[in-house]
């Protein structure tokens, strides 16, 4: 049975399944059991320098990069098809926007692992975990970017629907994603299988402060009318225990003295 | 009327003597823990001065508090909502460590280990965070220590808006007051808004705001927000911390660590009734000298049966409402006008407020040239200008100040009569629009302070609110990681038995 046996498969056809379920699994495990430890361990406290604009080139750049990266791939090829888009324009929208994004997050993250690395407060407060993703994710950032060089040669969309066809398969349970991928470029298969281990490594790291960072707009701007929030160890809301005190008060009659709740 | 009652606070500074005891004890309580060593969630600080953080009572460098906008809503003045969020990945206002100081320890062991030498041994400062070797310490958390430091650069105090400041870097018009300061528990409070986790929360029992540890994720919104910077970020465990009120001995009865350990007897705790329905409109006063009114006109009279029966309906229990009769700090905020919010122009309507300090007459009042108004001086011609604790106090309005000056040094030259002449002056009391009666009841209480009189806490009503079966196996007071057995800044994933605690909120 091992005469079939072919790395790619194993790679991209059983690692995707693999990473997500640690991915999701884990995140759900440290949210519930050790949400003391869920948090973006900034460390702007201990030095400011070199972080404000390492931290934000970095982080507008990724997310830019990973919209692009998850509208990119996860758009069926027939909604392209059905609105008009043709690949060769999908094609260099991702390069135009991807590109200069994915230098911002370089840069950024050059500054903050540089600053990680050689400030003696950041270095010693750094734990292996901290060091270890950013390291990945500066070297996932360079592979990206080394990428367009084969991008460019092939400008007509056709290793980018192949990619599309891939991460679709693998999100709508097709087992035979993998082939799909078998002929592209390795730094390509480099860049995926970097992504799937820093997918793997999440809720190891910080980078459980990402699921806060997506709900955190929600929770302050929908589910917070105002600014304020009070919280009261009684079981009821305020109006109900009044309405209970009221129903009570109107049985003892008027001259009746209540203790209170 | 919703109304609510909280464990208010006054600081009598006419009587701190600057000893740090208050600091000290609560250090040792709360923060001696890695990633919080440069924490004071209660400091002392000699004023004029800059304090600590360096500068704290700045907003125009911090942006802390509310700001109030052209059609009168508030929204915290380092942004709204949309301003913090594209904030979180760097915050321009957050302060570094230096501002407030790199902690430092020395080598205490050298004295005893080293080696045979020519020159005495001594102890050299390390920094707490690297371990590294400190040349030279540049800050510590009382650094301008008894007017410590040059005047030029205590004088960037803040206080001194409006004042003709150079006079008093003189030797002999120097003038000194301490000023203990901790979280204010505001009624409206920006550390709380400002978090996009809302993790913040007011307590509404007894007004006790905190930080939930769990729900904390680290945007540091709240160290920014809050413009008394009493919020700190712990960076070993990259959460924010503050003063918890010592709820736990507030809840069983007992004064918060700082008040039960102060040697000058400066501490009071009380309840204060207020509604809560008044505070986003008292909040926004247009003038910020409406503002410590504003305030006085948040806070109920327990002794109104109106109040009482509404204190009764919204919950409030009856020992409580009996508690806030006796308040030492209904009485001196409300019946004497004696105590004042710290900086009411933030617009957060703390709940910690300040007896302000009486001081020698200056030099020219004992040569002789400034009235003594019947005895008393006055108390434009003490040392430390109104000026100046107006503008700490009351957003710069003296009024309200020399008011109260005049009736603590009414309560002294009253006193002076009983002691030593034996007569009781009413003349002395009518001048400040007093009686005898409330005169000597001001001095038992600010003079004497026994602690029966400094102290009236009711406990909290936990048999209101839990069931027993409810909190079984539930885990204790734990460092922060509910019953998880994961460390501080360690990942475990898999700890002991956990249960959920969920209480019930309210936002607006």
């Amino acid at each position: 049975m091992f005469g079939d046996f072919d790395i790619n498969f194993v790679i991209f056809g059983v690692m995707p399944y693999v990473a997500l379920t640690i991915f999701l699994v884990g995140s759900i495990v440290r949210y519930e059991r050790d949400p003391f430890t869920w948090k973006s361990s900034s460390s702007q406290l201990l030095r400011r320098k070199q972080l404000i604009w390492g931290s934000i080139l970095f982080h507008v750049g990724i997310l830019t990069v990973f919209f692009g990266h998850l509208v990119g791939l996860f758009t069926p090829v027939w909604v392209l098809d059905a609105i008009g888009i043709p690949y060769v324009l999908k094609q260099w929208m991702a390069v135009i926007i991807g590109g200069p994004a994915g230098i911002a997050a370089l840069i950024g993250s050059t500054m903050l692992l540089h600053r990680r690395l050689v400030d003696p407060r950041i270095r010693v407060t750094s734990s292996i975990p901290d060091i270890l993703i950013m390291v990945l994710i500066w070297l996932q950032l360079a592979i990206g970017l080394l990428t367009i060089t084969q991008t460019l040669q092939h400008m007509d969309g056709s290793e980018m629907v192949r990619f599309m066809t891939w991460s679709q398969s693998v999100v709508s349970w097709n087992i035979n994603a993998w082939v799909t991928v078998v002929d592209v470029h390795w730094l390509y298969k480099l860049h995926i299988f970097l992504g799937l281990i820093i997918t793997a490594l999440f809720p190891f790291t910080r980078l459980v402060h990402i699921w806060s960072g997506f709900a955190a707009p929600f929770r302050y701007l929908l589910t917070r009318p105002g600014y304020q929030i009070v919280r009261s160890r009684r079981h009821r809301p305020l109006e109900d225990r009044r309405r209970a005190y009221d129903k009570v008060q109107a049985k003892r009659g008027p001259t009746a003295t209540t203790p209170a709740e | 009327m919703r109304v609510r009652a909280q464990i208010g606070k006054v600081l009598n500074l006419d009587k701190c003597i600057g000893c740090h005891t208050c600091s000290v004890t609560c250090k040792n309580v709360w923060t001696t823990r890695e990633g919080v060593e440069y924490a004071w969630f209660n400091n002392v600080e000699t004023k004029p001065g800059t304090g600590y953080p360096t500068d704290w009572e700045n907003q125009k460098r911090w942006n802390g508090g509310w700001a109030r906008s052209a059609s009168g809503k508030l929204h915290p003045k380092q942004g709204s909502k949309w301003r913090i969020l594209a904030n979180i990945f760097a915050n321009p206002s957050m302060p570094e460590i230096d501002d407030y100081y790199e902690p430092f320890d020395f080598d205490y062991d050298h004295l005893k280990s080293a080696p045979d030498m020519t020159a005495f041994p001594t102890a050299r400062p390390r920094s707490k965070i690297t371990g590294e070797r400190m040349e030279k310490i540049e800050k510590g958390p009382n650094w301008e220590e008894i007017l410590g430091g040059e005047f030029s650069k205590r004088s960037a105090d803040y206080n001194f808006e409006n004042v003709q400041k150079e006079i008093y870097g003189e030797y002999e018009n120097t003038f000194m007051m301490y000023l203990p300061r901790l979280c204010e528990h505001c009624l409206n409070p920006t550390c709380s808004a400002s978090c996009p986790s809302g993790a913040i929360y007011k307590r509404e029992e007894d007004g006790i705001v905190l930080i939930d540890q769990e729900k904390c994720r680290g945007w540091r919104m709240c160290i920014s927000g809050c413009p008394y910077k009493k919020v700190y970020y712990n960076w070993d465990t990259g959460k924010s911390e503050k003063c918890t009120f010592c709820y736990p001995r507030i809840e069983s009865g007992q004064p918060t660590v700082c008040s039960e350990t102060c040697v000058g007897r400066i501490r009071y705790l009380g309840v204060i009734l207020y509604d809560a329905d008044k505070i986003e409109a008292a909040a926004s006063a247009e003038r910020e000298t409406d503002l410590y009114g504003a305030q006085l006109d948040v806070f109920l009279d327990p002794n109104d049966p109106e109040v009482i029966a509404a204190a009764r309906r919204d919950g409030v229990p009856e020992d409580w409402i009996e508690a806030a009769k006796v308040s030492p700090v209904w009485k001196m905020a409300m019946d004497w006008k004696v105590a004042f919010p710290l900086h009411p122009e933030y617009r957060t309507l703390p709940m910690v407020w300040y007896i302000p300090p009486l001081s020698p007459i200056q030099n020219a009042a004992q040569a002789g040239q400034i009235a003594m108004s019947d005895q008393m001086p006055d108390v434009r011609s003490l040392r430390i200008p109104v000026r100046y604790l107006a503008n700490m106090l009351t957003a710069g309005d003296e009024e309200p100040i020399v008011h109260a000056l005049e009736r603590m040094s009414a309560m002294r030259l009253y006193m002076r009569a009983l002691s030593v002449d034996g007569v009781r002056d009413e003349a002395i009391a009518a001048r400040v629009g007093m009686s005898g009666r409330v005169i000597e009841d001001m001095y038992k209480i600010m003079a004497i302070a026994d602690y029966e009189d400094r102290f009236a806490i009711p406990t909290a009503h936990r048999e209101q609110n839990e069931h027993g079966a409810d909190i079984r196996g539930g885990c204790g007071f734990t460092d922060g990681n509910g019953c998880s057995t994961g460390e501080a800044g360690k990942t475990t994933l898999f700890g002991g038995k956990k249960k959920k605690f969920a209480l019930p909120q309210e936002t607006f």
